[in-house]
């Protein structure tokens, strides 16, 4: 990587997009944000940090951009198909019972995830009477979230994540392609609610059975991992249940004595 | 002298490296005295093959990075499959799912030039077997901000294009075969 800003110049960037724009990125993973801001000063051609911070300061349209592309948004259904499989096998059971079950998805990104989860609730029988609140800090990610169309090349792959996982039924039947999209069904599109929302400063909207937020507080240092795991805690019912990405722990927080790990699994339940 | 004051390992390789490893590894000393980490291209699947095979060949600690743990003495910290990993100041490790580097997640390249912001001339970085050009990039930053950096010979390792582009880029400060890979680490003290 050529240019790069300092420690110092980030700062001032960060206090800029809270005060000016109310974004808190100040409290994100140093190592990785700084990354980030280093490439969108290349990948914008900036010829110095200055006329960067000026931009960002002065342009709303811009700032829009810089969220985008400050945030990651790699996703993909199914991904890592033994966590859908432990769901099904693990927690579903749990579920049956319940006369309503709420799931949130915390930063779903362009909803990937949402869909795998609505085809297993489907599978399971218990689609009908889920609800799935899908959350993501970028308006942007949501909106394609939101139509359900997602590239055609890509359902190869999806495929095989959905067999892994534990899918009883022909993948295809659950979309229609046209060209080179897909498009998945709208009943399971029906039983799912799309929201911004901002981990950092926006609070619990409700009381869910199930919370998955994978591969998005990774991007946040230990402090904010911490406050945001007690926003999940705030909102688990008792004997609910909280999913978190392939590499990431509870370890390091405060909620951990209220809690139980399935066997090997990232996924721990709320006892207390 | 240079030695004294290493703090960390950073170990990078691809396409022919484990022959290496499995010849450097075993013969580090138990009590190494400083963290090591090694990034390896490999297939995306969450398999514990690798840290299970490479355990049983050291004598010391190997684990496969949790986020935000801790980078610590005498182990030996295994960046997971399709994650880049980076170091923070308060040297815990973060993940990161982002783009592809040199074609790669984990990239080499994000390791080094991230380990080298924090320990700057206290990092040794060493480059295997590779048939990719990931390392080169790193090493440069490594050599900017101080630290050391160590090629495989390309005529020991099993492919030498890797450690190759970093010789032909003047960005690998050492060449060394296994022998003196072994030596110089051994020779690593607090
Ligand atoms: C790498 S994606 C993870 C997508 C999906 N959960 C998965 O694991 O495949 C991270 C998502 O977190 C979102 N995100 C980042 N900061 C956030 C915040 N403060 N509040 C809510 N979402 C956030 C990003 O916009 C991005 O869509």
């Amino acid at each position: 990587m050529e240019r790069s800003i300092s420690n110092e110049e980030l700062e001032l960037l960060l206090n800029d997009v809270l005060e000016v724009h109310g974004y808190d990125f100040t409290d994100y993973s140093r190592a990785s944000i700084h990354r980030r801001v280093n490439r969108l000063l290349m990948l914008d051609s900036f010829p110095s940090f200055a006329e960067l911070r000026f931009r960002v300061r002065n342009d709303a349209a811009y700032l829009k951009r810089f969220v985008e592309e400050i945030t990651v948004n790699v996703t993909e259904m199914f991904r890592d198909p033994d966590a859908y499989r432990a769901i099904k096998e693990l927690v579903f059971p749990q579920l049956f019972s319940k006369p309503f079950i709420r799931v949130w998805h915390a930063g779903c990104s362009t909803g990937e995830e949402v869909y795998s989860m609505a085809i297993l609730l489907h599978e399971a029988g218990l689609l009908h009477k889920s609800l799935i609140y899908a959350t993501d800090i970028n308006p942007e990610v949501l909106e394609r979230a939101r139509a359900g169309i997602f590239p055609l090349s890509q359902m190869k792959q999806y495929s095989e994540n959905y067999i892994a996982a534990g899918g009883t039924e022909d993948f295809s039947s659950y979309y229609t392609a046209r060209y080179d999209k897909v498009i998945f069904n709208e009943n399971l599109r029906k039983r799912m609610v799309f929201a911004t929302h901002n981990l950092v400063s926006d609070s619990s909207f409700n009381e869910f059975q199930l919370i998955l937020c994978r591969n998005v507080m990774i991007y946040f240092d230990k402090n904010l991992q911490n406050n945001v795991l007690h926003l999940f805690d705030a909102s688990l019912e008792k004997l609910g249940y909280l999913a978190l990405g392939a590499k990431e722990t509870i370890k390091f927080s405060g909620i951990i004595p209220k809690y139980k790990q399935l066997e090997k699994h990232k996924i721990w339940r709320k006892i207390k | 002298m240079e030695k004294d004051k290493v703090e960390l390992v950073a170990i990078g390789g691809s396409a022919g490296s484990l022959e290496a490893l499995l010849e450097i590894l075993p013969a580090l000393k138990p009590d190494f005295p400083v963290p090591l980490v090694l990034v390896l291209h490999r297939k995306s699947t969450t398999d514990t093959i690798l840290t299970n095979l490479l355990q049983s060949r050291s004598s010391f600690r190997v684990r496969e990075i949790e986020e935000k743990e801790p980078l610590r003495p005498g182990t030996l910290h295994i960046v997971p499959p399709d994650y880049h990993v980076l170091i923070e100041e308060d040297r815990t490790f973060s993940l990161d799912d982002s783009e592809k580097v040199n074609y790669s997640r984990p990239s080499i390249d994000v390791v080094f030039q991230s380990a080298a912001k924090v320990y700057q001339s206290g990092l040794v970085c060493v480059l295997l077997s590779g048939a990719n050009a990931d390392g080169t990039e790193g090493f440069r930053q490594v050599q900017e901000l101080g630290g050391t950096t160590i090629a495989q010979s390309p005529e020991s390792a099993e492919v030498g294009y890797m450690p190759g582009q970093a010789i032909a880029a003047n960005t690998a400060g050492k060449i060394m075969n296994n022998k003196e890979i072994i030596a110089y680490l051994n020779a690593i003290t607090r």
